[in-house]
C-alpha cells in the first residue's frame, strides 16, 4: 500500500510535489552552515590551545569559563576548580555541553535541523523520504523536551560572555583599551543575549506559563518584552552562530600569532 | 491587460485522475479563482471547485497551485509570470471527491474531540468579565477561518496516513491552546494535549504558519507554548515540585 501522499483515496499524481521555486535553497544553506558549526566547533574544541590572547585579554566563547589547571595562566577568570584536564578530552566540555545542548534543543534549531539534516521535510508539501514517523512523542527524541534547563545554562553562561567582553577592555600597556578584537566580542556578546533572551522557553518562563496575565502585571511586561525578541529568535540563532565562530576564529588567530590586533586605542 | 496563460488542473476522483491542459484568458487584477471560474464557464462546465465568499474569510476554496496549499480566491495572477504553467491540484493530505474538491471530514471528527470551552459553574451567561490581556492571546488563534491549509501542509499526517488517528493537526492543537490560555476556561488541558491530541509529533518546522492566510503565529504562539506547558507537567521536576509544595493548578495562575 502506498502512503503518504500516494494513500488510498487521495488524489494520484506521480510527482512528488509541483513546488516551482527554490525550496531546496534553505535546506541545502541552513545545511551546511549547520555542517560547518559542528565539524568547527568539534574540530575546535579538541585543541584544547589558541583559546586566550594574554596581552589583549581575549578569551573565546568556546573556552569560557576556563576552569581546570589546565588553563593557561590568566585565562580562568573564575578561578580553577577543576583539576588538570587530560591532553585528548576538550577541556571546555561542560562549555559545550551547555551551548551544544542549548541550540541543540532550540525550537529554531529543531525546524532548521529536522530540515535541512532530517528532511523531515525538507520543505513544506514536500514529501519527506521517511517511513515511520513519531516525531518528538518518544525515545530518542523526547528528550527535546528539556530545552528549558539549557536555557538556565545558556543565561548563566551568557553573564559570563558579559564579564569576558569586560575585561576585554584591558589595555595592551594597562588600564583601559581596545582593539578590533573587543569590537568583535561585543557584537558577538550582543547576539548571544538576544539570542538567549529571545529563546521560546524563556518566554514561557518569563509570563508565558500564566493564564491570567492582569494578576502579574510585572511579569506580563517581561513576556512582552521577550515576545518581540522571539519574533526573530531564528535571526538571532543564525546571526550568533556566524558571530561565535568568526569571533573564536579571531581570538585563535591572535592568539597564535598569525595576525596582529588592530588597537583603536591603547 | 489580457494574456492566455497556461494551467495543469488535476481531475479525476478517488479511483484515478490527472492533470489536464488548458489555455485560459487571464485579466488584470484577477486571482487564481477567477481562472478556474473563467474554466468552468468555457471549457470545463463539469469542473468540480468548492468556493463561497471570494474573500478569503470563508476557507472553502483551498488548493495547491504549483505545490504549496493555498487560497485560489487569494492568489493573485499577478504573482506569476505570463509564460508560467500554473498547476492547481487539490489538498494532498484528505481523501479526493472529484477534481479539486477534497472530503475533509477527518478535521471535523478531530474538532469533536476537544472538550468545549468550560467556564466557572458560579458564572451564567452575560456574567463572563475578562481583561484585554488575559484573553489577547486565544483572540488571535480566533482569526482561523478554518481553510485547513494547515493540516494539508503539516508532514505528520500528509506524508504519513497512520498518524491521523492519534494526531489532531495544527488547527485542532492551536484550539486546545486556545481554550488553555482562556481566562475563564476552567478545563485542563495540558495532559490531553500531548496524551489525546499528539502534541509531541509536532517537529516544529513551522510549515502551518507558513501557509496561513490570516498569518497566525501558529507555531510560536500555539504549539510551542503548548509543548513547554506540557514540559511544566510531564518533563520538568522543579515545577512538578514547585506546584506540589504551593498548591498551584493551572486554572489558579
Amino acid at each position: 500500500m502506498k502512503a503518504g501522499v500516494g494513500a488510498p483515496g487521495r488524489a494520484q499524481m506521480s510527482e512528488r510535489t509541483f513546488r516551482t521555486d527554490r525550496w531546496r535553497t534553505y535546506p541545502i544553506t541552513t545545511g551546511a552552515i549547520l555542517l560547518f558549526f559542528i565539524a568547527y566547533a568539534t574540530v575546535r574544541i579538541f585543541m584544547n590551545q589558541w583559546y586566550w590572547a594574554p596581552e589583549e585579554h581575549y578569551l573565546t566563547p568556546l573556552y569560557s569559563p576556563c576552569l581546570s589547571d589546565s588553563c593557561v595562566p590568566g585565562s580562568s577568570h573564575f578561578g580553577t576548580p577543576l583539576p588538570e584536564i587530560p591532553s585528548f578530552i576538550p577541556m571546555a566540555f561542560i562549555t559545550f555541553i551547555i551551548l551544544a545542548g542549548f541550540r541543540g534543543t532550540c525550537y529554531y534549531y529543531r525546524k532548521a535541523g529536522y530540515r535541512s539534516l532530517f528532511l523531515a521535510p525538507a520543505a513544506c508539501a514536500v514529501p519527506e523520504p521517511h517511513k515511520k514517523y513519531t516525531g518528538e512523542s518518544k525515545f530518542p527524541l523526547v528528550i527535546l523536551n528539556s530545552h528549558r534547563y539549557f536555557f538556565y545554562g545558556a543565561l548563566i553562561f551568557a553573564l559570563i560572555n558579559i564579564y569576558d567582553m569586560v575585561l576585554a577592555f584591558h589595555g595592551k600597556d594597562g588600564g583601559i583599551g581596545m582593539g578590533l578584537g573587543t569590537l568583535i566580542i561585543v557584537i558577538n556578546v550582543a547576539m548571544l543575549v538576544c539570542y538567549t533572551l529571545s529563546c521560546h522557553a524563556c518566554r514561557h518562563i518569563v509570563g508565558g506559563r500564566l493564564k491570567n496575565f492582569s494578576k502579574h502585571p510585572l511579569r506580563y511586561r517581561y513576556w512582552t518584552f521577550v515576545s518581540k525578541l522571539n519574533a526573530r529568535h531564528g535571526q538571532y540563532a543564525m546571526i550568533s552562530l556566524v558571530t561565535v565562530i568568526l569571533t573564536d576564529a579571531y581570538i585563535m588567530s591572535v592568539a597564535a600569532g598569525w595576525i596582529t590586533d588592530l588597537r583603536i586605542f591603547n | 491587460m489580457s494574456y492566455k496563460g497556461n494551467f495543469k488542473i488535476w481531475r479525476g476522483d478517488d479511483e484515478s485522475g490527472g492533470l489536464e491542459d488548458f489555455i485560459v484568458e487571464v485579466n488584470e487584477g484577477e486571482v487564481v479563482l477567477d481562472i478556474i471560474h473563467r474554466l468552468q464557464a468555457t471549457q470545463a462546465p463539469d469542473l468540480a471547485v468548492r468556493w463561497n465568499c471570494k474573500a478569503g474569510k470563508c476557507g472553502s476554496c483551498s488548493a495547491e497551485i504549483n505545490g504549496k496549499p493555498r487560497l485560489l480566491c487569494m492568489t493573485r495572477m499577478s504573482v506569476f509570470t505570463e509564460d508560467e504553467t500554473i498547476t492547481v491540484t487539490p489538498l494532498r493530505t484528505f481523501p479526493v471527491v472529484r477534481d479539486l474538491v477534497t472530503d475533509v471530514s477527518y478535521n471535523y471528527q478531530k474538532a469533536r474531540e476537544i472538550p468545549s470551552f468550560a467556564p466557572p459553574k458560579n458564572l451564567g451567561l452575560g456574567e463572563y468579565r475578562m481583561k484585554q490581556q488575559d484573553v489577547e492571546r486565544s483572540q488571535e488563534f480566533r482569526k482561523c477561518i478554518e481553510c485547513f491549509l494547515c493540516q494539508d501542509t503539516c508532514h505528520v499526517i500528509r506524508d504519513h496516513e497512520e498518524n491521523k488517528e492519534n494526531f489532531a493537526g495544527p488547527r485542532f492543537l492551536m484550539r486546545v491552546a486556545e481554550l488553555e490560555m482562556h481566562p475563564l476556561d476552567t478545563e485542563d488541558r495540558v495532559r490531553e494535549a500531548q496524551d489525546e491530541h499528539g502534541l509531541g509529533y509536532c517537529n516544529i518546522t513551522k510549515c502551518c504558519t507558513e501557509v496561513c492566510p490570516e498569518h497566525i503565529k501558529i507555531t510560536d504562539n500555539a504549539l510551542i507554548p503548548m509543548k513547554e506547558r506540557v514540559a511544566d507537567r510531564k518533563y520538568d521536576p522543579i515545577v512538578w515540585l514547585g506546584n506540589q509544595l504551593f498548591r498551584r493548578g493551572s486554572h489558579k495562575r
